[in-house]
């Protein structure tokens, strides 16, 4: 009860600061109030006690998308766009603004019709893990009652990236994403890389380490490793790879080609795609996760690199 | 009312606010943030789903908390994909909202 | 229904994983053995689906699997019906097809990895594998994150050259995708608020008439409407499917529109069967004619034979939603029992072959003469016999012509809207084969005619490759010798839903 008021203020400031993502004439200013709306909504999963979500959507939802769009928003200014497109006429938003208006009224009235009591999984999901060796029920959720979901979403990651990187020109293709950073050694960005980076890779790995037993995991961990390696980039401490390198290659595809071959080892083993044998559940789980960690980490990075920019002779 | 309710009004009031940006901005990039707060709406609603859901000693349902995590990460790629062509359109044409013509004309050595 | 997975059900899991698998390879190994990979990958994948199909016509029933051993609703579960299995079998000729047709065109370089030939394989193969995942998914958020595939796999295929207008087309087209994605998503997590599961076959047994439903399908019927191009939704789909290469527009607009389709008739007959109203059906219906009506008066209007093709798509299209107000409670027995059930899933398959011939046949022209302006294809007849008598094969379909698959779902839908008492979806039926015929005749008689000079041809094509698309085509015509009633093999595993449905 005493926290109502303090969840009364944090919907209201996310209501606001997501109102003023789309009333901001600057696409800056919309993609910095966009992060902030994300942090918010990271102290929201905290309230709704969903911690793994909570670390993702800090770490995914705003960090990297927010970075992503921050890059692009500047790229967009830096040439001089002119904001040339036609703004919509005042009945064309009247029109939008009562439409929305009705679906959100709609949507608020269904969450109140919703059942009660709410129907769950949470006693089934709990029943059923100590059979995958697992203690973070998230976890057991993502990597074995629904680890075929987990395999099609990085093949979904994947498949962005090869659009990403088709729309390199044909000249550059096999080349490097993204300017050259030069490295600087006055510039305050590659020393806060220098003292950051190490210790981000260790949060990363121990926050994916956890994961089978506490709040986070893979994807968090991977979240966390893929900014790493985006400011060691940023900073010019490290190239950017040449996407035609084989060990990039081999990196990207690791992860999900030991998903699919662990998977048929418990078709062989356990009788079905992605069963995981009794004893062994923690094991196979494990070495799914830790060359799929390193996949999803340069998927992520990769992506936010974009497609390749310069040539791989230089 | 409780907390769980008022963030599922905050989720439908997400969602409205992002269908409104995305009808009446033109730019791309306006565009994709407004499917960003879509996005986040439609995930915070499962949110809630999963703390009406809570039991058996469990905060909340797990099974739509990992669901959000799945569509977080589509999110970003799509985010990332949607960045990558407006970025190409910006570097061929110097602009980023696309010409409204329907297709253009085929090039003279009939590459198709 | 046998709640456990049938023998052969791991046959479905194949399905996906064999093409996802041949992505990985190709981007291990280079692009220069992308298409090797590919070619390996195919006729692997057709033989799986001939497997599926020949699996549950022997048996009569459907194949599932539940993978991992885990039970819905905390596992996911595939499931192929009849229905499933027709499309399977369609994707992986017409992928096959597609296949042969673009070696030609994206042929391995002789020196380093070079983007397009890259590209297109794995782009192929990764649609093949999310069109698969929406044919025999049974499980609604495992049926987003296909649709999602989908989509990633097809946006950039649109922007393969790199052009301008291209890569604007992928962005409009990505981004009416992410809508409707997202609607979907909102109506799959109303479902799960209120009954706790996404499993089609238990949301069958628990989901009843309230708000919280209504809501659902409307969101997700909105979403999936948005990416079938419905009118007036279908603003996305001229400049993309014209705009991408031809192999990859047949691949885009034979199956690739299809699948929203088919998880509209997945969330209307098996999700929440007998539940909506005539009414809802009837809006469908109307959108349809009107995709039908105006999609062929553009098409007629158009002077690029790709935008003719593309927006002939728009108009094709509206017929598969005719299936919606005829078989929707229909005066007696069950909705997969009427001929409007086959009529619409004939009209899906046939059209998906008669419009990849057709695309490849425009883009055979397109190489052959330099251009694809319908004034400037005098000639065009007499220098590619073969592929303009594909093209005129497919044409056949549109129109709904005997021979032709299209003849016989076009026919099936007018025995239905007069066995349903709603006769006026006969005159739209017969206007867009009227409209058809136009646009079709209208490209043939310019294909035909004397150019007023010799025509020189920019390259040569080769006659494998205009035959490949004759075989695409007479596939088209091979359907119309489906008999002329309601099939059998399209009701296997309609049963569950009968049961579950009545109340």
């Amino acid at each position: 009860m005493d926290h109502l008021v303090f969840d009364i203020v944090l919907a209201a400031l996310i209501v606001g600061v997501a109102a003023w993502t789309n009333v901001a004439r600057d696409t800056l200013a919309a993609v910095i109030a966009f992060v902030a709306c994300g942090l918010l909504l990271a102290l929201v999963w905290v309230r709704l006690v969903a911690p793994d979500v909570a670390l993702t959507e800090a770490a995914l939802g705003s960090g990297l998308t927010g970075g992503l769009l921050l890059g692009a928003s500047l790229r967009v200014r830096r040439t001089g766009t002119p904001a040339a497109a036609e703004q919509p006429s005042t009945s064309l938003r009247v029109a939008a603004a009562g439409m929305c208006i009705a679906v959100t009224a709609g949507l608020a009235g269904i969450v109140l019709l919703l059942p009660e009591p709410a129907p769950t999984l949470a006693a089934s999901a709990l029943a059923n893990m100590a059979a995958t060796g697992l203690g973070n029920p998230v976890t057991a959720v993502l990597m074995a009652y629904r680890a075929i979901d987990t395999l099609l979403e990085v093949v979904v990651l994947l498949f962005a990236l090869l659009g990403v990187w088709s729309l390199a020109p044909d000249r550059v293709w096999g080349g490097f994403p993204g300017p050259r950073h030069r490295p600087d050694p006055d510039k305050p960005l590659a020393f806060v890389a220098q003292l950051l980076v190490p210790v981000g890779i260790l949060v990363g790995i121990h926050i994916f380490w956890i994961g089978s037993v506490a709040p986070g995991g893979e994807f968090q961990g991977a979240t966390i490793l893929a900014a790493m390696w985006i400011l060691t980039m940023l900073a010019g401490l490290v190239g950017a790879p040449a996407v035609s390198r084989r060990w990039l290659r081999f990196l990207l595809v690791g992860g999900p080609a030991v998903f699919v071959a662990i998977g048929l080892v418990g078709f062989a083993a356990a009788g079905a795609f992605l069963a995981y044998p009794k004893d062994y559940a923690k094991l196979m789980i494990l070495s799914i996760e830790v060359p799929l960690t390193l996949s999803i980490a340069g998927m992520l990075a990769l992506l936010v690199a974009g497609p390749p920019e310069r040539t791989l002779q230089r | 009312m409780s907390a769980v309710t008022l963030y599922g009004f905050c989720s439908a009031a997400l969602v409205g606010l992002g269908l409104y940006g995305l009808i009446v901005r033109p730019e791309p990039l306006r565009k994709v943030l407004a499917f960003n707060l879509i996005g986040g709406g439609v995930f915070l609603l499962l949110g809630v789903v999963a703390r009406r859901g809570a039991s058996a000693g469990l905060g909340g349902d797990p099974v739509p908390q990992a669901l959000v995590i799945t569509g977080l990460v589509v999110a970003f790629a799509s985010t990332a994909l949607a960045v990558a062509l407006v970025l190409r359109l910006l570097r061929d044409t110097g602009e980023t909202v696309p010409a409204s013509d329907a297709g253009g004309e085929a090039p003279a050595d009939g590459r198709k | 229904m046998a709640n456990t997975t049938t023998a052969g059900g791991f046959l479905l899991v194949v399905a996906i994983v064999l093409p996802v698998a041949g992505v990985l390879v190709s981007l291990l190994l280079g692009g220069r053995r992308a298409e090797r990979v590919a070619f390996v990958v195919m006729p692997a994948g057709l033989g799986v689906a001939l497997a599926i199909a020949t699996r549950i016509w022997r048996t009569h029933d459907v194949l599932q699997y539940f993978v991992g051993g885990w039970m819905p609703p905390l596992g996911v579960g595939f499931r192929a019906d009849g229905l499933s299995a027709v499309m399977i079998v369609a994707s992986a000729l017409l992928v096959c097809g597609i296949g042969l047709f673009a070696r030609a065109q994206f042929k391995t370089p002789p020196g380093s990895e070079t983007r397009a030939p890259l590209m297109f394989w794995t782009l192929l193969l990764a649609i093949w594998a999310a069109l698969n995942t929406v044919f025999v998914g049974s499980d609604l958020f495992n049926l987003y994150v296909g649709l999602e595939l989908l989509t990633f796999a097809a946006v950039p295929l649109v922007s393969l050259d790199g052009r301008p207008e291209t890569v604007a087309a992928a962005l409009r087209y990505l981004l009416f995708a992410l809508l409707g994605s997202l609607l979907y998503l909102l109506g799959a997590v109303l479902l799960y608020g209120a009954y706790g599961t996404l499993d089609i076959a238990l949301l069958c047994r628990r989901i009843h008439a309230e708000p919280a439903a209504w809501a659902a399908i409307s969101l997700m019927t909105a979403g999936l409407l948005a990416k079938a191009a419905l009118y007036p939704f279908h603003l996305w789909l001229p400049p993309a499917h014209a705009g991408a290469p031809a192999p990859a527009s047949a691949i885009l607009s034979g199956l690739v529109v299809k699948a929203p389709f088919f998880l509209i008739i997945r969330l209307w007959f098996d999700v929440m069967p007998g539940m909506p109203e005539r009414a809802a059906a009837q809006v469908l219906g109307i959108l349809g004619a009107a995709a039908i009506v105006f999609g062929s008066i553009v098409a007629l209007r158009q002077a690029r034979l790709k935008l003719l093709i593309a927006y002939s798509t728009v108009a094709q299209i509206g017929y598969l939603f005719l299936l919606f107000p005829l078989a929707i409670r229909p005066e007696t027995g069950h909705p997969w029992g009427t001929a409007a059930w086959t009529g619409g899933i004939l009209q899906a398959v046939s059209h998906a072959f008669a419009k990849a011939a057709m695309f490849m046949a425009a883009g055979l022209i397109a190489e052959a003469l330099g251009h694809d302006r319908i004034a400037g294809l005098a000639g065009a007849g007499r220098a590619l016999p073969i592929t303009v008598f594909a093209f005129a094969l497919g044409g056949l379909s549109l129109m709904g012509l005997p021979p032709s698959g299209g003849f016989i779902a076009k026919a099936m839908l007018l025995t239905a809207a007069v066995a349903e008492g709603q006769w006026w979806w006969a005159p739209v039926i017969l206007a867009g084969g009227l409209l058809a015929g136009g646009y079709v005749f209208l490209v043939l008689a310019r294909a035909m005619g004397e150019p007023i000079e010799p025509l020189r041809l920019s390259a040569e094509v080769s006659r494998g490759r205009q035959a490949v698309v004759a075989a695409v085509a007479l596939c088209a015509v091979l359907l119309g010798f489906v008999p002329l009633h309601p099939s059998d093999f399209l009701q296997i595993g309609r049963s569950v839903a009968a049961t579950a449905g009545t109340r």
